[in-house]
């Protein structure tokens, strides 16, 4: 990872906006612009061109999903920029409007509360600007909470397992996280990826994607 | 005043001093009061009904029919009588109004006059008539009954001094010496306070039915206006709701997001083996379980969803995190009033809810709509039906709810299902 990854900022707290300066600061991100309201970000992020956006949702002027509707312009603008946002609250409309933006690549949603974790937040900063996508787990917990018939198929290790993979980790990463060895772990990602009807890959990030995709195609108008 | 100062005559007909208090007198002093009234309006009832009585005088003497002119001329004045009665009632109703406080001290408002057209069209008007017709009809013939009583124990206490004149008096059987007449005297005096009672019972029955026709009906625009201001206090609450939430979401949660990234950040730099790491671990997962507290606490003050989302897409939220499958049709442009906004997500998040936890259901489905100048909501499940408010399913909890809006709710749950409920909240503001 290059230590020149260039950020854009946009929080309307100022204090928030400060530490979160202080934290990007601390791990070698530079932040060319920390702005605070949506109108700010778009011309900042046109401005300044940069290899991460980062995000509040809801912001000036209209003080309601502002950040993202400005984060979803910026990625129809230029498809493949890494965007993270952050949500106060779990939104799955949110992530879902993330996903379908751009390419659907190198997005990230998050609660605000995974700030906190200061190393692991940095992590998924790294992870989406290299080209992963990151959706917070509560997210995904309530999505796989829904009953559909091709994911009650699945065992509930496997569900786990799915749970992981949609936050974007890696096969040994999950290994780590259920105490079992990594053959085990591809072997119930294969099993996921048939039961759930999609063609096994290597790519990481495609079978994310895929997962999600399939997970956001819900019958809700 | 206190119970042992009653208020009104019936109260006070159960003391054991009634007899030597002022209540009798009081009584007898409506009664006496009530005679002058009553006899005009009896008066007036009797032309109202003089072409009944011509005309069966008339069959009953002569054998034929009454004149024709004769019976144009009664039943005009009979009809012109009856027209004019909500207006000679109003009058009549503000003197027996008045009146009733010598029996009865809690005071019945007087009524301005409605205007004349109200007089025909009120409710309360016609109950007046009505009480005219009571006034002038029966109470008459209960007053003569009740005089008839009266003098004849005048005649029994008096029959010792009566006996002795020249012709016998006559009670049950002649009477022809005061002797005779003493057990009759005896027993009249003792039926003299049996008297007092029924003068008691008498007014106070009278001012019963008084307070009853007279008494400013329930009054439909002041229920109204109670409605509208508990509406309105209702949409006050919900307001400084989402006042007291904007004020959490911009100002408390990004500072405290803030503080426990800080001491996030300053454990990365304290090293393991320093005595402040464990303090400042403590505070950084103290920090972390607020921020959790924070969130809930927020969000059950104003679902953040639908100050962010609107009302449509916090609905298409409740239905992402529902158990079953719920297809979402909103049809709901233009902005709506808050306090419907919350409450049509009530209904919404509470029926689904119960869908989950009673229908047995697979699919729901929740629809949106404006009809006229209110907002429609409409939950269906395919689950089993039966649902019932009295068997508390939050469905009770839901209706008050609604009612606070003051929309109303309805409820389809045959036996077997589908259960349907409709929810209808007016928008105007």
């Amino acid at each position: 990872m290059s230590p020149l990854t260039r950020v854009v900022l946009a929080e309307d707290e100022v204090l928030l906006r400060e530490g979160l300066v202080a934290l990007l600061t601390r791990f070698d991100f530079t932040v060319c612009a920390a702005v605070g309201s949506a109108p700010d970000l778009l011309e900042a992020a046109r401005t300044h061109q940069p290899d991460l956006v980062l995000t509040d949702i809801r912001m000036p002027p209209g003080r309601r999903d502002d950040g993202l509707r400005a984060a979803v312009a910026l990625r129809a603008e230029r498809p493949g920029l890494p965007v993270v946002v952050l949500s106060q609250f779990v939104q799955t409309g949110y992530a879902a409007a993330l996903l379908d933006s751009g390419d659907g690549q190198r997005v990230g949603y998050l609660l605000k509360d995974r700030v906190a974790e200061v190393t692991e937040f940095v992590d998924t900063l790294r992870r989406v600007t290299g080209g992963g996508t990151a959706i917070d787990p509560d997210v995904v917990r309530q999505l796989l909470h829904r009953p559909r018939d091709p994911l009650a198929a699945l065992s509930g290790r496997e569900r786990e397992v799915l749970a992981l993979l949609a936050e974007g980790r890696s096969n040994a990463s999950i290994a780590g996280r259920l105490h079992v060895t990594e053959a085990a772990v591809g072997k119930h990602v294969g099993n996921i990826l048939l039961k759930l009807d999609l063609p096994p890959s290597d790519d990481t990030n495609r079978r994310v994607l895929a997962v999600l995709t399939y997970l956001r195609a819900d019958p809700v108008g | 005043m206190t119970s042992e100062h009653p208020r009104h005559l019936a109260a006070t007909l159960r003391r054991r001093d009634w007899l030597i208090s002022a209540w009798p007198w009081r009584a007898l002093a409506y009664l006496v009061s009530t005679v002058p009234i009553a006899g005009v309006l009896t008066v007036g009832l009797l032309v109202i009904g003089a072409p009944l009585l011509a005309a069966a005088n008339a069959l009953r003497l002569h054998n034929r029919p009454p004149e024709i002119p004769l019976m144009l001329f009664l039943a005009v004045g009979s009809l012109t009588l009856v027209a004019l009665a909500p207006i000679v009632s109003f009058p009549v109703a503000a003197v027996e109004r008045w009146r009733l406080g010598l029996v009865d001290g809690r005071p019945l408002p007087a009524s301005p006059w409605p205007g004349l057209a109200a007089r025909y069209r009120t409710a309360a008007g016609w109950r007046e008539v009505a009480y005219l017709f009571w006034l002038g009809g029966f109470v008459p013939v209960a007053y003569w009954v009740f005089l008839v009583l009266v003098l004849l124990d005048i005649g029994m206490v008096t029959s010792p001094w009566l006996a002795g004149d020249s012709d016998p008096v006559v009670i049950w059987r002649p009477i022809e010496s005061a002797g005779q007449a003493i057990p009759y005297a005896v027993v009249g005096v003792l039926l003299l306070p049996v008297l007092c009672y029924g003068v008691g019972l008498l007014a106070a029955g009278q001012a019963a039915v008084a307070r009853w026709a007279l008494g400013s009906p329930v009054d439909a625009a002041a229920l109204r206006e109670v409605a509208r201001s508990r509406t309105r206090l209702v949409g006050a609450y919900e307001a400084e709701r989402r006042r007291i939430e904007r004020d959490l979401h911009d100002g408390a949660q990004p500072r405290l997001t803030s503080l426990t990234l800080q001491l996030g950040l300053a454990r990365l730099d304290v090293p393991e083996d320093s005595p402040a790491a464990r303090p400042l671990a403590v505070a950084h997962d103290q920090a972390r379980g607020l921020m959790v507290m924070l969130r809930q606490l927020v969000h059950g003050i104003r679902p953040q969803s639908l100050t962010d989302l609107g009302l449509a897409g916090a609905v298409r939220e409740l239905a992402d995190a529902a158990p079953v499958a719920v297809t979402v049709h909103a049809d709901v442009d233009g902005a709506l009033p808050e306090i419907v906004e919350t409450t049509a997500y009530f209904v919404v998040s509470e029926a689904l809810s119960n869908v989950a936890r009673h229908a047995g259901a697979t699919r729901a489905e929740v629809r949106l709509s404006r009809a006229g100048g209110d907002l429609v909501v409409e939950v269906s499940d395919d689950g089993r039906g039966g649902a019932d408010p009295a068997r508390g399913t939050g469905l009770t909890g839901l209706a008050d709810r609604v009612a606070a809006a003051d929309g109303r709710l309805l409820l389809a749950s045959p036996p077997g299902g589908p259960t349907l409920v409709r929810v209808e909240l007016p928008c105007r503001r």
